[in-house]
């Protein structure tokens, strides 16, 4: 657990407090989170700091926690202990911290969730007309932007149904962009998806990546974690067991649990 | 590598042909719909010979062999149906005992009814924005031309009658229920525990008592608890009703409807940082009512239908208006011509909603591939 991987402080507490520069670097810092559901333990002291710019990847077997933590950060799910600080708000039962955190951070869900009733530019300019009170014609053009990003700027007044799946997961990726946040979470943002269209949305979100995003992504495509992210980490029985770089995760796997999971989903 | 017997290699994709024409056409729509089997045709031939042995007879009844001139039923000869009344009547069927010299009001309040519904119910109406404040406005244009006031003789609402009381307890109702309906939905599932028992207490109570009995509570036992002077017009007091009772029903709908909206999509509207309200209007609300739709006008023809249950308190709708012409000795013995006379009011009131409904449900189907 404590594996002291570059720019993750093992007393993150005193840390941000005694220098403000760390404090800007780090965006989200969780500490001693729990979480149950019902009687059901999910989460297990978590700890876990993330630098601006940072790319961190979570992987591990289902039920282990990963999505719910995630979940959590933009409130979700609600956590019962421990702390949560975004970009130096802290998550409360405050609802006026859980809106600016949420403007702060954007998700990106395993289903798309678009609207269905709305189309896709409708999709993508409701939050900032209403939330962030822009100016119609400027979401708009925000919008077009980041459809054109995505690569699909001829599709701007269709309806997410008329859609393929790769396309409404890229326009769902735009949706969140167009709140301008400064997190991305990404949970398992290809697994609905037929194996033709991963692709096209990892493209997507690799190009994100290299805008500088600070991005975490609970996912299995292990190549994109390869190429795009800082840091891995494997959470089972809701704990992290280990978290590494992509490439010392790969190769040279410390724990049993890792390396059985690393066996299981790469010998496919 | 040999190829094996299944190998196959196709170098040029097929292009795309036009459907066959086999299904298109009157003889073809016929064969497929009508002619396709044994079965269907011995159906067919039945409902032909059936239709030929009711609409003649119907038609004779109604037309060929009515009386249509007359001052009471003796005038009427015939074997057919009796009209004579309808000359003489038709004024209080519509009108009620509305002053007879005052009901071009009635008449401008339904004609303006059609600009204050086309916007809201119709795409690509010309002026629609401006429309729509004249439909905001049209409760109380058409409460002034109907009760009177500034300028225009009062007329009390114990003289209103007829179809226009249906109507206007009807359209009332639907206004008022679809609103109230929607707030006890989303209150029956809040997770304020005051607002939801609430919430239930009245879906319940309303929901489990028939319409009849809540109109005999607003006309003989809420009076008793209010003090003497104070009266509550008859008129309010049905239109609360039918649109408490309506407003019940129409909760438990569009409950329904607020359940089939996946979780995702509150997740999707709270993630990008939209509140409550928010994302129960823009988000929730427009996909849950479109899925409840064909409950919804169900609910409306229920609640047009059950106007006629303003006889209980004394007011006389176009139903009330009948039955006390059929009565009357000169029309003794009219009970057929009268009733299917008001069910035709009905029929095209109710009708309409229906193919309202269907009209909307194609519109806002978003899943159409164009």
């Amino acid at each position: 657990m404590a594996d002291a991987t570059p720019g993750t402080a093992p007393d993150a507490k005193s840390a941000a407090t005694a220098d403000p520069t760390q404090e800007y670097k780090r965006i989200i810092t969780i500490e001693g989170l729990n979480k149950w559901f019902g009687t059901f333990h999910v989460l297990r002291d978590i700890d876990l700091t993330v630098e601006r710019r940072e790319k961190i990847v979570i992987c591990g077997p289902s039920g282990s926690g990963k999505s719910t933590l995630i979940r959590c950060i933009n409130r979700l799910e609600e956590h019962q202990e421990g702390t949560i600080v975004i970009d130096g708000t802290v998550l409360s039962r405050d609802l006026k911290n859980i809106d600016t955190i949420r403007r702060e951070v954007g998700m990106v869900f395993q289903q798309f969730n678009l609207f269905p009733h709305l189309t896709v530019l409708e999709n993508l300019t409701l939050a900032p007309v209403w939330v962030r009170k822009m100016p119609a014609g400027e979401a708009e053009e925000i919008a077009r932007q980041y459809l054109e990003r995505v690569k699909i700027p001829e599709q701007a007044d269709k309806y997410p149904g008329q859609l393929s799946g790769g396309q409404q997961q890229r326009v769902a990726i735009a949706r969140s962009l167009c709140m301008q946040p400064n997190i991305m979470l990404f949970d398992e943002p290809t697994s609905a998806l037929d194996p033709e269209m991963i692709k096209e949305v990892l493209d997507v979100m690799v190009d994100l990546a290299e805008s500088g995003m600070t991005m975490l992504v609970v996912t299995h495509e292990m190549g994109f974690a390869s190429q795009v992210a800082d840091r891995v980490i494997f959470m089972d029985q809701g704990q992290i067991v280990e978290q590494n770089t992509p490439s010392e995760f790969f190769n040279n796997p410390q724990s049993d649990r890792t390396k059985l999971f690393l066996s299981q989903i790469l010998d496919k | 590598m040999t190829a094996r017997p299944f190998h196959r290699s196709q170098a040029e994709m097929l292009p795309e042909r036009a459907a066959p024409v086999t299904t298109a056409g009157v003889v073809g729509w016929l064969r497929a719909n009508l002619f396709s089997s044994w079965a269907n045709t011995a159906f067919t031939l039945i409902a032909l010979y059936l239709l030929w042995l009711i609409v003649p007879a119907i038609a004779d009844w109604a037309y060929f062999n009515a009386d249509t001139a007359g001052d009471d039923r003796f005038a009427c000869k015939s074997s057919g149906a009796c009209w004579a009344w309808v000359d003489q009547r038709i004024g209080q069927f519509l009108y009620g005992f509305y002053a007879p010299d005052q009901t071009w009001r009635v008449d401008l309040a339904v004609v303006l009814l059609i600009p204050a519904l086309a916007p809201l119910l119709f795409e690509g109406v010309p002026f629609a924005r401006q429309l729509r404040w004249f439909s905001l406005a049209y409760p109380v244009v058409a409460t002034f031309l109907l009760v009177g006031g500034i300028g225009l003789e009062g007329i009390p609402t114990d003289k209103f009658g007829g179809f226009m009381l249906n109507l206007t307890v009807g359209l009332a109702g639907i206004v008022l229920s679809l609103p109230i309906g929607i707030l006890l939905a989303l209150g029956r599932r809040s997770r304020l525990p005051i607002i939801r028992i609430l919430c239930v207490g009245f879906i319940e109570i309303v929901r489990g008592v028939p319409l009849i009995t809540l109109l005999f509570v607003s006309n003989i036992i809420l009076p008793i608890f209010l003090p003497p002077d104070v009266t509550v017009d008859s008129l309010i007091r049905v239109i609360v009703m039918v649109t408490a009772f309506a407003s019940a029903y129409m909760a438990e709908v569009i409950r329904g409807g607020l359940q089939a909206i996946p979780r995702g999509q509150y997740e999707a509207a709270q993630a990008l940082g939209l509140r409550y309200w928010q994302s129960m209007v823009l988000i929730i609300l427009p996909q849950a009512l479109k899925i409840s739709i064909p409950g919804i006008v169900n609910t409306f023809i229920g609640l047009f239908k059950d106007t006629t249950l303003v006889i209980i308190i004394g007011l006389f709708d176009i139903l009330g208006i009948g039955n006390a012409m059929v009565s009357n000795p000169d029309w003794l013995g009219l009970a057929t011509e009268a009733y299917v006379f008001i069910a035709f009011f009905f029929f095209i009131a109710c009708f309409s909603m229906s193919r309202y409904s269907i009209h909307l449900e194609k519109r806002l189907d978003t899943e159409r591939r164009d």
